[in-house]
């Protein structure tokens, strides 16, 4: 179990900076493997798709809230809003909806 | 005429400015994410201090909040680890073209500082640059976001004690929210993609209520997120190979 949060932290700072510096210091040559290289292109849509749901869901006070916001975000990501516009539009979504005295 | 040092020096400094006017509205971005990232750390009982210290060392902000989530309900250093070697994979592609961006000559030194800035945004710009990346431009960037994430982060903690519950409510959502904006543009320019990202979603929610009812607790969050990324990516690579060129469209577009 984890019981130093430093090392907990230098932990996770080591093995992500070891992630972005390895390429940049060892690889020369670009990937040829066609597999390992489509492996690698899906990883992010995959593991944050999988992180934002259903996690959004029992993120805020009430469940009306957050599927709200999942909403308002997935139309505004969908017409290609800039990211910081798409997580204001979530959070005051979030507040509005959590104003109307129900449920 | 210059000498060569100086017309190096005063090239570097004009690259270094380019890379901080860049970065500056990642800055901002940054700052917004990194409140409620700071408001979660605080609700994972971290103080202010920690949690500005990881977000100045691990500058990530999928694996940071998967960090906290992990800390927060009791992990161990294996399933650390093991989540940010998933979670963070992508920057091992992103450093691979980050690689062929840089020149052949570029010295160790600047390769192994340039690796500590390799984000999701600065990626972005940074393949965006005409001809080769200087590291100066990565420098420049890196000095004005990595700020805008680390005070954002301490302020979320220290500040958001202070707020009143709706507030707090409201930018927990914040971090999801960026997710959507980073996966959704390219899912609607890929029926590939777009298929991955609503088959990941199912499968989360699926997993998440099975796990649930059978009460697996060995089970945890964690474990989940990489045997459902290694899965469904393992899966999509195999029955959709990308392209050379398919691979450079979506990475352009990501670029904010």
């Amino acid at each position: 179990m984890v019981n130093n949060i430093y090392f907990a932290i230098l932990l996770m700072a080591l093995v992500t900076y070891i992630i972005r510096v390895l390429p940049l210091v060892l690889i020369r040559r670009e990937i040829t493997n066609r597999f390992v290289r489509s492996f690698l292109y899906y990883v992010p849509y995959v593991t944050l798709a999988v992180m934002t749901f259903p996690a959004i869901l029992f993120a805020t006070n009430v469940i009306w809230s957050a599927l709200a916001a999942l909403l308002v975000a997935v139309v505004l990501s969908l017409l290609r809003c800039k990211l910081p516009v798409v997580a204001l539009a979530a959070c005051v979504t979030v507040f509005l909806v959590e104003l109307i005295p129900f449920a | 005429m210059l000498k060569r040092d100086d017309r190096v020096k005063k090239e570097g400094a004009g690259w270094f400015l380019r890379g901080m006017r860049d970065g500056l509205p990642i800055a901002l971005g940054y700052f917004a994410v990194a409140f409620a990232l700071g408001i979660n750390a605080m609700r994972a009982e971290m103080t202010a201090f920690q949690a500005a210290l990881m977000s100045f060392l691990n500058v990530t902000s999928a694996g940071e909040a998967a960090g906290i989530a992990l800390l927060g309900v009791g992990t161990t250093y294996v399933e650390l680890a093991f989540t940010q070697l998933v979670i963070n994979m992508r920057y091992l592609l992103m450093s691979c073209s980050l690689s062929q961006k840089i020149a052949p000559e570029t010295s160790m030194l600047h390769r192994f500082l340039i690796g500590y800035g390799v984000t999701d945004e600065i990626f972005g710009i940074s393949m965006a640059v005409e001809g080769r990346l200087r590291p100066a431009y990565s420098y420049g960037a890196i000095a004005v976001a990595v700020p805008g994430w680390t005070l954002g982060t301490l302020l979320g903690a220290l500040l958001g004690n202070a707020l009143p519950a709706r507030a707090v409510s409201a930018l927990s959502v914040a971090l999801y929210a960026m997710f959507l904006a980073i996966i959704l543009p390219p899912a609607r320019k890929s029926r590939v993609i777009a298929g991955v990202v609503v088959i990941s979603m199912a499968a989360g929610a699926g997993l998440h209520y099975l796990v649930k009812g059978l009460s697996w607790s060995w089970f945890t969050d964690g474990f989940q997120i990489i045997f459902l990324t290694v899965a469904i990516a393992a899966v999509a690579a195999l029955l959709f190979p990308v392209k050379e060129t398919q691979e450079k469209e979506e990475v352009s577009e990501n670029g904010e």
